[in-house]
């Protein structure tokens, strides 16, 4: 099994005939995704890959019928409208990819997605992965580079960045452990899906028997996973690392992501290690330490 | 980003905040100008991207318009945080009976707008909800329904205050809500909101900030208020050398080589992609290693962008290699890193395998990027070598 997506998960691809849209149109088909069409308003007619392009999501549905997911990769300014557009026709899962955009767009998504019981990753994220069962996004790149980065096994991954998404599967993979679902969750100071949100989906994933996190200073995300931990006897040991450790010194300055910023004493490494460790959470020096501490952790809850 | 103080205050007269009479001056002339026209006494305050202005003696007040002149250059003299005045704002002063908070920030873990109020104004908020949680309280508020004033008038009560004073906060509570959202800010703050002896309710203090991406679509109001595009606002004003580092960028729209941030270290570094440089910046410096900067590549820069990046780092002075660094790559392709940096150690006049300190980029195209750095003998890695071996292997070289 795995979490948020499945082999016979179908989707769409908003913004299809987009430069970025079009490499992941393509890397996702090779993964053995199932893409039932695209969009791009005033595109109708054409297809990428053999994906049909329509200029509404609604015309999708009525050709294909109920579509399940979309992967949103249109321009900033045009993020909020698509990501309506999926939820108003019945779409479930959202997967934005679409970097820069402002944060009360990004709130009214996740308000309109709450009131449509539907959930979005991202935005200003790779995607998610099951490892040989399906794909939804960029994540891993290309499905030769993919297949080689990410197998299947017991470890889920959330992460704050796309790519160490891929470099923490692929330290995993090189030790022996496959995974069974990765998801980048995206950089931005709200993301449709934290990952505290995401603990009860990997908890009754049978696959599933351990977490590992990427995570970087800014925000309150850690805090409120670690909350999540001290308030549930799950059974998952989660092991994290933190990035960013510089920016402790340096309040006020943005890295690495547009939610990767200190502004108070919560938002820095050293306090957010602090909080995952008194939760039990393992927290990596590097991130080749992570094999051996899930190995260590699952060994000891079997 | 960040506005001035009077910035804030421009934007709150436009939507009819009550705000006390005001002038910015830039000359002691000004402020003597300023002290008469608006008569009585007055608190003068530097024009700094910062708190902390009162302890710094950056804020004075003045009975006469010749000590509003004399006061003016002390206090634009006066350091804060790193900061010295852009200009004084001059206000009329008038005693104040009490003293009232009011914010509007985001919360990202509600993913919410969220309204904080308080009647203990003027002090430091963070201290008032450790030893009065019961004066401060916080209201979240939906960003898809009409903000109608029920939402104020319940934060305003929920500590408390009744009467007049509710009434009168309640409509400029909705209103910074408003202004909150229909401009893109990250934080209105008004603190503190002064009930004066007279009963006339202003705003004494505001801060406002606007979140960076939104900028393109206030293009209108920030012309307005006289925001230049090329402010950045941040902590610190840009370096010459982040500058350059940003016109690299914007040269070429293929690919990304952003956030060029300035470090006086003699290891430049030409890393990414966003997680990636943040994870590699520390492993450099936990091996004892000085970056000269940080930096973040990716979305596959072309040839020209890696090129011209690397020139721009080795042209800094005390600059003696770089190390060239991604996590595993998905969408940027290794070989066309792997010529861009080459072509840019070549025409900064140095053998590639000299200055280059070390090439860990593993995935896509990798093979292909492989082989140009072996035949130019640069010292490079799979990821067999992880992200924090690959740095100290690059920290062992420098002298």
């Amino acid at each position: 099994m795995s979490i948020l997506i499945t082999k016979e998960t179908n989707f769409i691809v908003q913004g299809i005939t987009g430069r970025e849209a079009v490499n992941l149109t393509r890397e996702n088909l090779d993964y053995g995704a199932t893409i039932v069409g695209g969009v791009t308003p005033g595109r109708a007619g054409r297809d990428v890959y053999g994906v049909p392009v329509y200029d509404c999501v609604r015309d999708v549905v009525a050709q294909h019928g109920p579509v399940e997911g979309s992967i949103v990769s249109v321009p900033p300014g045009f993020t909020k409208d698509a990501v309506f557009e999926a939820l108003e026709n019945g779409i479930r899962i959202i997967v934005v990819v679409t970097e820069n955009i402002p944060r009360k767009d990004v709130a009214q998504m996740v308000e309109l997605a709450r009131m449509r019981d539907a959930r979005i990753i991202g935005p200003n994220c790779l995607g998610i992965i099951s490892p040989d069962e399906a794909k939804m996004g960029g994540v891993g790149g290309p499905a030769a580079n993919t297949r080689q980065a990410y197998t299947k096994g017991p470890v889920g991954i959330m992460s704050r960045s796309g790519g160490m998404t891929t470099e923490i599967a692929s330290t995993l993979t090189a030790a022996g452990l496959g995974q069974s679902t990765c998801v980048s969750i995206g950089g931005d100071a709200i993301v449709g899906t934290t990952y505290a949100e995401l603990m009860p989906l990997f908890e009754a994933d049978a696959e599933t028997k351990a977490i590992a996190i990427y995570s970087e200073p800014g925000g309150r995300m850690e805090a409120e996973l670690a909350d999540w931990i001290r308030e549930h006897d799950s059974r998952l040991p989660v092991v994290a690392f933190m990035a960013g450790r510089f920016m402790d010194e340096m309040r006020g300055m943005r890295f690495g992501h547009a939610g990767t910023i200190v502004e108070g004493k919560e938002d820095t490494a050293a306090e957010k290690i602090e909080r995952l460790r008194s939760a039990g959470i393992d927290v990596a020096e590097r991130i080749e330490e992570i094999p051996d501490l899930v190995r260590k952790r699952m060994a000891e809850r079997s | 980003m960040r506005f001035y103080e009077y910035e804030s205050k421009a934007l709150f007269a436009r939507h009819g905040l009550p705000l006390g009479e005001h002038r910015v001056a830039t000359s002691a002339d000004e402020a003597r100008a300023a002290a008469t026209a608006i008569g009585g006494p007055v608190v003068m305050k530097s024009q700094v991207l910062s708190g902390g202005r009162m302890k710094a003696g950056a804020v004075k007040f003045a009975d006469t318009a010749d000590e509003a002149a004399s006061l003016f250059q002390p206090i634009m003299d006066a350091v804060v945080s790193g900061q010295t005045g852009r200009s004084v704002l001059v206000e009329s002063k008038s005693p104040v009976a009490q003293e009232y908070f009011l914010s509007v920030t985001w919360d990202g873990r509600r993913k919410q707008p969220v309204l904080l109020f308080s009647d203990m104004g003027g002090i430091d908020i963070e201290e008032v909800a450790e030893t009065h949680p019961e004066h401060l309280s916080r209201t979240h508020f939906s960003t898809l329904l009409p903000i109608t004033p029920r939402i104020a008038k319940e934060a305003v009560g929920a500590v408390g205050v009744t009467g007049g004073a509710l009434n009168r906060i309640t409509p400029i509570a909705t209103e910074l809500m408003r202004l909150f959202l229909e401009y893109d800010l990250t934080l209105a703050e008004i603190n503190p909101l002064a009930r004066l002896e007279d009963g006339r309710f202003v705003v004494l203090d505001g801060h406002v900030d606007m979140e960076a991406e939104a900028r393109g679509r206030h293009k209108k109001l920030l012309a307005e208020l006289g925001v230049q595009e090329e402010e950045t606002r941040q902590a610190r004003p840009p370096t010459d050398f982040e500058i350059r580092g940003r016109q690299v960028n914007e040269a070429d729209h293929r690919g990304v080589a952003g956030n060029v941030v300035e470090f006086d270290g003699d290891l430049g570094l030409v890393i990414g992609a966003g997680g990636g440089s943040l994870t590699l910046f520390d492993a450099v410096r936990k091996h004892g290693g000085k970056p000269a900067n940080y930096c973040e590549i990716g979305g596959n820069p072309s040839v020209g962008k890696a090129c011209e990046l690397t020139k721009l780092i080795l042209g800094k002075p005390g600059v003696e290699k770089i190390a060239v660094m991604m996590n595993v790559v998905s969408n940027t392709r290794v070989d066309i890193v792997a010529r861009g940096v080459i072509k840019g150690c070549i025409e900064s006049g140095k053998d590639p395998k000299d200055v280059i300190a070390i090439f860990r980029i593993p995935g896509a195209w990798e093979d292909e990027g492989f082989k140009i750095l072996a035949k130019h003998g640069v010292d490079y890695c799979d990821r067999s070598v992880s992200m924090y071996e690959a740095a100290g292997r690059a920290v062992a070289k420098m002298g």
